[in-house]
């Protein structure tokens, strides 16, 4: 093959999907020359697993891409056909918005976004080979002999690496729906020196709208409220379609069992570790066998077609075994297959290979981002595309790189985890992963980083300008609260209290105090006049805030000693073989990941506190050398 | 500077003139303050200069004084750690130190880990490369042995219990992480399952801490006050007694000539026996003198011996004593019932002692000295035989561990109503992190792997 000159980029990404879209974007949006390059134009911004966005954990990410000035909020606001609240009266660290997307205009509104951006380019094509020269990345090359000359890259390749379907007894190469997988790459990371390990997946059926029968169903509508991801966009109009619940039973048990010899989980025919949050219908069965039915939830797929998803049967029993366990189940008696489950089985890196800015340790210049590094999830791709995105043009213009910690963001826990943790099965971000999520609440991701983001570069005037607004209303309302105070004397607030079933005041109190209260909210203060706003955002905050004060205090003292040893840094050129006293263990551990702050060392499985006592006495001898 | 505050006992352990708890940080000299009371009013250790003794005592939260105490100040850099250090030179005897540096903790300072104050020293630049090397040795072996000794106790047939608390705790953490993270598939949180389990593990919480107790009398001793009016046979007792057991440390005769004391083993426990000279109430004033160090042997003690004399009968300076005698835990000895002349009923004894455990015997021909013995043993262990008749030993750092679960666990229990689950999640998380500091081990991924095997997760 004759390999041509084709031309040069700042930043080329690889891979179109969620993280690809994100890092793509925020790299362009940061004045950098971008090439994104994906498999298919289909594949940009594709679904192929559940059509959902958000829900614990993973609304706080969204939120978060959103207010650093990313697009995956913007996008499912734009594309969505429902929106409910999840853990309601929870709390607030775990209230969570989720959104079920439409595939086909979620895919759409991406494309569009991506191809009207400055500076951005939109390619397709397969990368077969990246090019390094002394540990730094020079070029790419397409399988169709094309040379893209590039200072930094951002490999988002999902499960496309050494992509292959598995259904029953019937396997072969592929990428998530059917898409073309990956081949080369892979190989050329490996040669790269990089260790890759290989992962499983699955998805359930497809089904058409038509043939079922939701009289026997239970209908799940959204939420009637003004629910939105994006701090910017503008209220969505648009008639909500329903989600239905039904259950499987022990006809569909016993269906599951008498085939199992058949099912590739169990024949030994996938090889990969699987989630265990997201596990095939058959091992529910087989794990859960006290359980004699579970849920499965009927979600549309789009406006446009009459695809259904099944959420809670991913599988890779053969075809024949899905539409018997199908037609086995309420409302889907005479139901027919659009698309049949499968379980996917892919290539990825190991994480601790990375850095916090998600650049390669070993190359200089190569990002990676999404299921590449390990994990799942939409939203935990985008937030790493972000990331990378955002370093990559950070780096390319020699600027500072840009890290979230543990305690500013869930981007940086996930980050965090992939690095010290022992990633052994596909990652996936939990509200319970946070040690500080009374701070990282959805609702106050804003108010956390678009600072930051505007310190970036990547939120606009315009997002700026609606932010400060609400930063100066809410801080005069709360103060405003804290400095209306009031005496046990005062006939207005005792008979107020009275008539709220509430005890008397003691001392002179505030309007904020008084809030704490279980019994007060802010709309009795609305009823009152006793609050100038009516912003429902700031009425939240007000609430939140101060009904959670307590809390929230006892996690920001929790934060400044996390902070402490956060701040305390490892030099990158340390060498562990002479720290003395330090265990085997923790030597191979720390030389392994090479952690950046004796927190994340502390983090890292192996490395014990006394090793961290010698690190620190190391460290200090070395300083006052 | 960035480290924060910590004390420990800095003088070795067992007998000795003084002992001394030492604290290190950059608040310590106010934190140390709140628990002391100068002699002098304006003498507050906030206004002491540097290389200073102060006089005066450390109070507890109810302003009760634990010991007469002289302070040194040291400010920073001039000190062994170069941070400000207090030291409190307590009087001598594991007591006194461990009363003090626990009101010390309380005031917000952590627990010395073994050789900190020197690797602080260090760290802050008071000891050179070589000093510190050979303390990077000894940190080392501390802390291995420490764990070694953790692990020994977790292996042991004793693990059972801090096993069954841990994995209670995990329980109750996967089951408000799972109901948080995964609502559709787990629903609400089953409140009166968490609680049983909340409670089920206060309660082994506290047995283990009654237990530390009893392993601490067997470590530390106890104290106990005899006292009665002249000739009653407080020194004949105090023979007998030392005749029957092994005495542990020969004959320390008393700082003063008003409380006689000695040690001695009863079943096992290590025990100061102290003879008081009198309590009543007089104008003479060296002996006014003698009655208030009387009186304070008394309120230390874990125990009084009130002798009576079956020949006198009660006579009103019984009366006078026993009132005076300001101990919950009293044993009454009628003495001398070898004679013919009784002339102490048991109504009389009832009437006056009520509930009070009340033996009659008699020193001097060996009667009821064993039963004296056994009670002394069941009044001071509190008469539970926990676990099969084990003693688990917990050590103050594991001690506060658990009084730091048990806060979070009562703070979930009162609030469980009132407040949203993810708060809740914090308390409870909070009692097994605490319980984590024990174990050593990592608890978060623990919870993380509980919610999957039990609940049934999946999209």
């Amino acid at each position: 093959m004759v390999i041509y000159e084709a031309g040069a980029y700042d930043v080329i990404v690889i891979g179109a999907g969620h993280a690809g879209c994100e890092a793509a974007l925020a790299a362009a949006r940061l004045g950098c020359n971008t090439l994104l390059i994906t498999l298919s134009m289909e594949g940009i911004a594709l679904m192929p697993c559940n059509p959902s966005i958000g829900g614990p954990a993973k609304a706080q990410l969204v939120r978060e891409i959103d207010a650093l000035g990313g697009e995956m909020g913007i996008n499912i606001d734009k594309a969505n056909l429902q929106v409910r609240t999840i853990n309601t009266g929870k709390g607030p660290a775990v209230q969570a918005i989720r959104a079920q997307a439409d595939k086909y205009e979620y895919h759409q509104v991406m494309l569009k976004t991506l191809l009207t951006e400055r500076n951005l380019h939109v390619l397709m094509a397969e990368v077969e080979e990246i090019e390094v020269s002394n540990y730094k990345v020079t070029s790419i090359i397409t399988k169709t002999g094309a040379r893209f000359l590039t200072k930094a890259i951002v490999v988002t390749s999902g499960t496309y690496l050494k992509g292959r379907i598995i259904v029953g007894d019937v396997a072969f190469d592929g990428g998530p729906g059917n898409q073309f997988p990956a081949v080369r790459l892979s190989d050329c990371l490996k040669e790269l020196g990089f260790t890759m390990g290989r992962f499983k997946t699955g998805t359930p059926p497809r089904i058409d709208r038509k043939s079922v029968d939701f009289s026997k169903m239970v209908e799940q509508p959204g939420d009637d409220m003004d629910l939105r991801f994006s701090y910017i966009t503008e209220p969505n109009q648009r008639e909500q379609l329903s989600c239905w619940l039904t259950h499987s039973n022990t006809k569909t048990h016993a269906l599951v069992m008498d085939n199992l010899d058949r099912a590739p989980m169990y024949t030994g025919a996938i090889t990969g570790k699987g989630p265990r949050y997201c596990p095939s219908f058959e091992d529910k069965v087989v794990r859960f066998s006290h359980k004699d039915s579970h849920q499965l939830f009927i979600e549309p797929e789009s406006r446009t077609t009459d695809e259904m998803y099944i959420q809670g049967l991913n599988t890779s029993l053969p075809e024949d075994v899905q539409i018997q366990v199908l037609h086995s189940i309420k409302g889907l008696e005479n139901v027919r297959i659009i698309r049949t489950g499968y379980a996917i089985e892919y290539d990825y890196i190991l994480p601790s290979q990375l850095k916090l800015t998600l650049e390669t340790k070993n190359i200089a210049g190569l990002f990676t981002a999404g299921q590449i590094n390990g994990t799942s999830g939409y939203e935990e791709a985008a937030a790493q595309g972000l990331i990378a995105g955002i370093n990559a043009a950070l780096q390319v213009q020699e600027k500072e790189p840009f890290v979230l910690k543990r305690n500013e963001a869930f981007i940086g826990v996930l980050i965090d985890d992939l690095l010290t943790g022992e990633i052994d099965e596909p990652y996936r971000l939990l509200t319970s992963r946070a040690e500080y999520r009374l701070l990282l609440r959805q609702d106050n991701a804003d108010l956390r980083l678009t600072e930051i983001g505007r310190k970036i570069g990547l939120v606009d005037d315009y997002r700026w300008q609606i932010f400060q607004q609400k930063k100066a209303e809410l801080e005069e309302e709360i103060d405003h609260l804290k400095k209306t105070t009031y005496t046990p004397a005062d006939n207005f607030m005792t008979d107020f209290l009275k008539q709220k079933d509430s005890a008397a005041l003691k001392d002179r109190t505030s309007l904020w105090d008084i809030l704490k209260r279980p019994e007060i909210t802010v709309n009795d203060y609305i009823n009152l006049g006793l609050i100038n706003t009516q912003t429902p955002s700031i009425l939240e905050q007000i609430q939140i805030q101060s009904k959670y004060e307590g809390y929230i205090n006892k996690q920001a003292d929790q934060v400044k000693k996390f902070l402490k040893m956060e701040n305390k840094k490892i030099p990158l050129n340390i060498k562990y073989e002479e720290v003395m006293s330090l265990s085997n263990e923790a030597t191979h551990k720390l030389n392994q990941v090479r952690p950046t702050s004796i927190g994340q060392a502390s983090r890292l499985f192996g490395v014990n506190p006394a090793d961290i006592n010698v690190l620190l006495i190391y460290l200090e001898k070395e300083k006052r050398k | 500077m960035l480290y924060d505050d910590i004390a420990a006992i800095a003088t070795p352990p067992g007998e000795g003139g003084i002992s001394i708890v030492r604290l290190s940080g950059y608040n310590v000299i106010s934190k140390a303050n709140k628990i002391f009371k100068a002699y002098k009013k304006e003498k507050e250790l906030t206004n002491q200069a540097a290389y200073t003794l102060t006089l005066g005592w450390i109070i507890d939260e109810e302003g009760n004084i634990l010991d007469e105490v002289l302070v040194t100040i040291m400010r920073s850099p001039h000190s062994y750690t170069g941070e400000d250090v207090v030291e409190i030179n307590c009087h001598g005897g594991s007591i006194p130190a461990r009363r003090c540096l626990e009101e010390v903790l309380k005031t917000g300072l952590r627990l010395a880990e073994p050789g900190e104050f020197t690797k602080r020293a260090f760290l802050n630049g008071r000891l050179d490369v070589s000093q510190a090397e050979a303390v990077i040795e000894i940190i080392r072996s501390k802390t291995d042995k420490g764990l070694k000794l953790a692990l020994n106790q977790l292996t042991g047939k004793n693990s059972l219990i801090f096993n069954r608390l841990e994995d209670d705790l995990i329980r109750v953490n996967a089951m408000v992480e799972a109901s948080l993270d995964f609502p559709d598939d787990v629903g609400d949180l089953d409140t009166a399952e968490a609680l049983g389990l909340i409670n089920n593990v206060l309660i082994n919480i506290d047995k283990l801490l009654l237990a530390g107790e009893r392993a601490n009398i067997y470590r530390e001793g106890i104290d106990i006050a005899i006292c009665g009016k002249p000739n009653v046979g407080k020194s004949s007792l105090l023979n007998a007694l030392l005749k029957k057991e092994k005495a542990i440390v020969t004959n320390i005769p008393g700082t003063t000539r008003d409380v006689i004391e000695d040690f001695i083993n009863i079943k096992g426990i290590p025990v100061r026996l102290r003879d008081t000279a009198g309590i009543r109430l007089t104008d003479d004033l060296v002996e006014r003198i003698g009655v208030e160090r009387s009186r304070q042997v008394i309120l230390d003690a874990e125990l009084v011996i009130f002798i009576l004399d079956v020949e006198t009968g009660i006579t009103v300076e019984d009366k006078e004593i026993f009132k005076a005698i300001d101990n919950n835990n009293v044993i009454v000895l009628v003495n001398k019932e070898d004679v013919e002349a009784k002339r102490i009923t048991d109504g009389e004894l009832t009437d006056l002692f009520g509930d009070t455990k009340i033996i009659r015997g008699s020193v001097k021909e060996d009667i009821g000295l064993e039963e004296l013995e056994k009670t002394i043993e069941d009044l001071v262990l509190s008469g539970d035989v926990l676990y099969d008749n084990e003693e688990i030993m917990i050590n103050l750092r594991q001690k506060n561990a658990l009084l730091k679960a048990k806060k979070y666990l009562t703070d979930t229990l009162v609030l469980i109503e009132d407040l949203p689950l993810d708060c809740i999640g914090v308390d409870v998380w909070g009692a097994l992190e605490a319980i984590g500091e024990i174990t050593g081990k990592s608890l978060k991924e623990e919870v993380i792997d509980r919610i999957f095997t039990e609940f049934c997760i999946g999209k």
